[in-house]
């Protein structure tokens, strides 16, 4: 097939798929149906487009072919009788009969694509489950991505994904957007959810650069439709300025050569300020509502350090403040390791190694890179070489990135 | 959808004894839930047991029956009843579940049930 059509059918995919795929689950009720659908569609775009021409409109072209495949599917089920054919039959969201093709138009307001995030992060799937499933029905990863991204097999991550779908269809897992009572409850995992998916951008698991702008940009996306689609959540909002305040540093964060550049040592002037400043004002609204939660709470610590003129400008004292409510709420090790950098700012490295050399928090984080990474940041500024070199020699031992690991190495070698 | 959703706490507890207000309380909840799920029109049965000092446990390996008395897993938490009900979906199962009294002290598992005429999973 030729290059140009191939080019439009990609773009096409990539822009359109989630739209395109939602839509035909709310038809068909069923996840594995409605990509085989898809994938015919695209099958018999592949084979025609280069004759034919690419249609005036790819996207309702392929949504007019996936449907009639899924409609001959139908008559095939109900001509074999099976349970399929109630499925079918029965509308699975009271009111959507779905009867008619139209596919839903590119309008912020049209919520299959929420439907099919709030789906794929049931609290009835298991959390790697979403996290697979979220990425591959709404980011349009496949199942090697996923593999890549999560140290597993290919056949783990493809296993995981069909498993998934089909728990979706046995325990009748609904497609919709949750109901008023229960949004609050199910809103919190879809938010770790679209965390997750941006924490393997920035830092992504493998590969050998630091991050994957992609996926930083499609957990934007994603966090952006939420958020149209849910302004009077506080939390959402707070989640998009969270990422929109971390994704405006990416091009600072490694230098020419690829390698990483610590938070004090990058260059603001590669930072998005207009990403920040639309941050900031996204921040303000959410925090004018009055009902703070912890996505907030780190996005305004994001936000102390994004709208600071440079590290040393930095409101330490309003960065430690935060950590203490956003402790309050979470009580999350990870939120207690990070504090301690800000306590190091204000009280000095003494205080902060206290307040995470205690035994507990020692146990819990041992295996994660960045408490031994502090650590060794801590020794290192109180002068004692020979101990922060065995911390971030630790701590290169368990990150599984490369850039990182080499930064790391690079400051066990060094002494401070 | 049917759906089986298996009551499943610790036994012995004081609610379990008839005469105390913790008794009286909970059944009083019972009452009201089945009352509720009755009413919606999702109730299709429910059964309490008997605790699993009553209970036996039958395996048959290689043609011998063995006999046990007591229940077939040595949780803590015993299956004390079950409620089958008539659901859309998943989430109105939940919805039910939470509701369910023992919720607050056991587990309730949900469980869909396998119809008759439905293809393998």
């Amino acid at each position: 097939m030729n290059d140009a059509v191939q080019a439009q059918l990609d773009r096409v995919v990539h822009a359109d798929r989630a739209r395109l795929l939602a839509s035909l689950i709310r038809r068909a009720g069923d996840f594995e149906l409605a990509e085989d659908a898809l994938q015919e569609a695209l099958v018999r775009a592949a084979t025609r487009w280069p004759d034919q021409g690419v249609p005036d409109d790819p996207a309702a072209w392929l949504a007019r072919t996936a449907w009639n495949v899924l409609v001959d599917e139908e008559r095939r089920a109900a001509r074999d009788r099976s349970a399929r054919t109630a499925r079918f039959k029965e509308a699975r969201i009271p009111g959507t009969g779905a009867t008619d093709l139209t596919m839903m138009p590119a309008d912020p307001l049209e919520d299959d694509r929420l439907r099919l995030l709030f789906t794929c992060c049931h609290p009835a799937l298991a959390r790697e489950a979403r996290i697979a499933l979220t990425l591959n029905a709404l980011l349009g990863l496949t199942a090697a991505e996923i593999a890549r991204a999560y140290l597993i097999t290919e056949a783990s991550a493809a296993q995981r994904l069909v498993r998934a779908k089909r728990r979706i269809r046995e325990a009748g897992i609904p497609y919709r957007v949750p109901a008023a009572e229960d949004l609050h409850e199910r809103l919190d995992a879809v938010l770790a959810v679209i965390y997750l998916v941006f924490n393997e951008g920035h830092v992504a698991s493998r590969g050998d650069d630091l991050q994957r702008p992609d996926l930083g940009s499609e957990a934007n996306r994603l966090a952006e439709a939420l958020s149209e689609l849910m302004p009077q959540e506080p939390e959402v909002a707070g989640l998009l300025a969270l990422l929109r305040f971390q994704h405006a540093r990416r091009n600072a964060r490694v230098d020419a050569m690829g390698r990483f550049v610590r938070l004090e040592d990058q260059d603001r002037r590669h930072w998005d300020q207009a990403l920040i400043a639309c941050a900031d004002q996204g921040l303000r609204r959410a925090l004018a509502r009055g009902r703070p939660g912890v996505y907030q709470l780190q996005a305004a610590i994001a936000g102390v350090h994004a709208t600071a003129a440079s590290y040393d400008d930095t409101d330490w004292p309003q960065i430690l403040g935060l950590y203490d409510h956003l402790l309050a709420l979470t009580e999350s090790p990870v939120v207690a390791l990070n504090r301690s950098v800000a306590l190091a700012e204000v009280e000095g490295a003494d205080a902060a190694l206290k307040s995470i050399r205690d035994t507990e928090l020692a146990t819990v984080l041992d295996g994660y890179p960045y408490f031994h990474a502090t650590l060794g940041d801590l020794e290192a500024r109180r002068g004692n070489s020979s101990c922060a070199r065995q911390h971030f020699l630790a701590a290169a031992e368990r990150t599984t990135n490369p850039v990182e690991r080499a930064y790391l190495l690079g400051r066990a070698s060094v002494t401070e | 959808m049917r759906y089986l959703l298996m009551i499943a706490a610790e036994e012995d507890q004081a609610c379990e004894h008839p005469g105390t207000p913790e008794y009286d309380e909970l059944m009083g909840r019972y009452m009201a839930f089945t009352e509720e799920i009755m009413a919606s029109g999702s109730y299709l049965e429910s059964l309490r047991l008997k605790p699993v000092a009553h209970a036996t446990s039958v395996r048959v390996r290689n043609g011998k029956a063995a006999v046990t008395d007591g229940p077939f897993t040595e949780t803590k938490e015993k299956i004390g009843g079950f409620y089958l009900i008539e659901a859309p979906d998943l989430d109105a199962a939940m919805a039910w579940a939470k509701k369910i009294p023992s919720a607050d002290i056991g587990t309730i598992e949900i469980r869909p049930v396998w119809e008759m005429d439905e293809p393998e999973a």
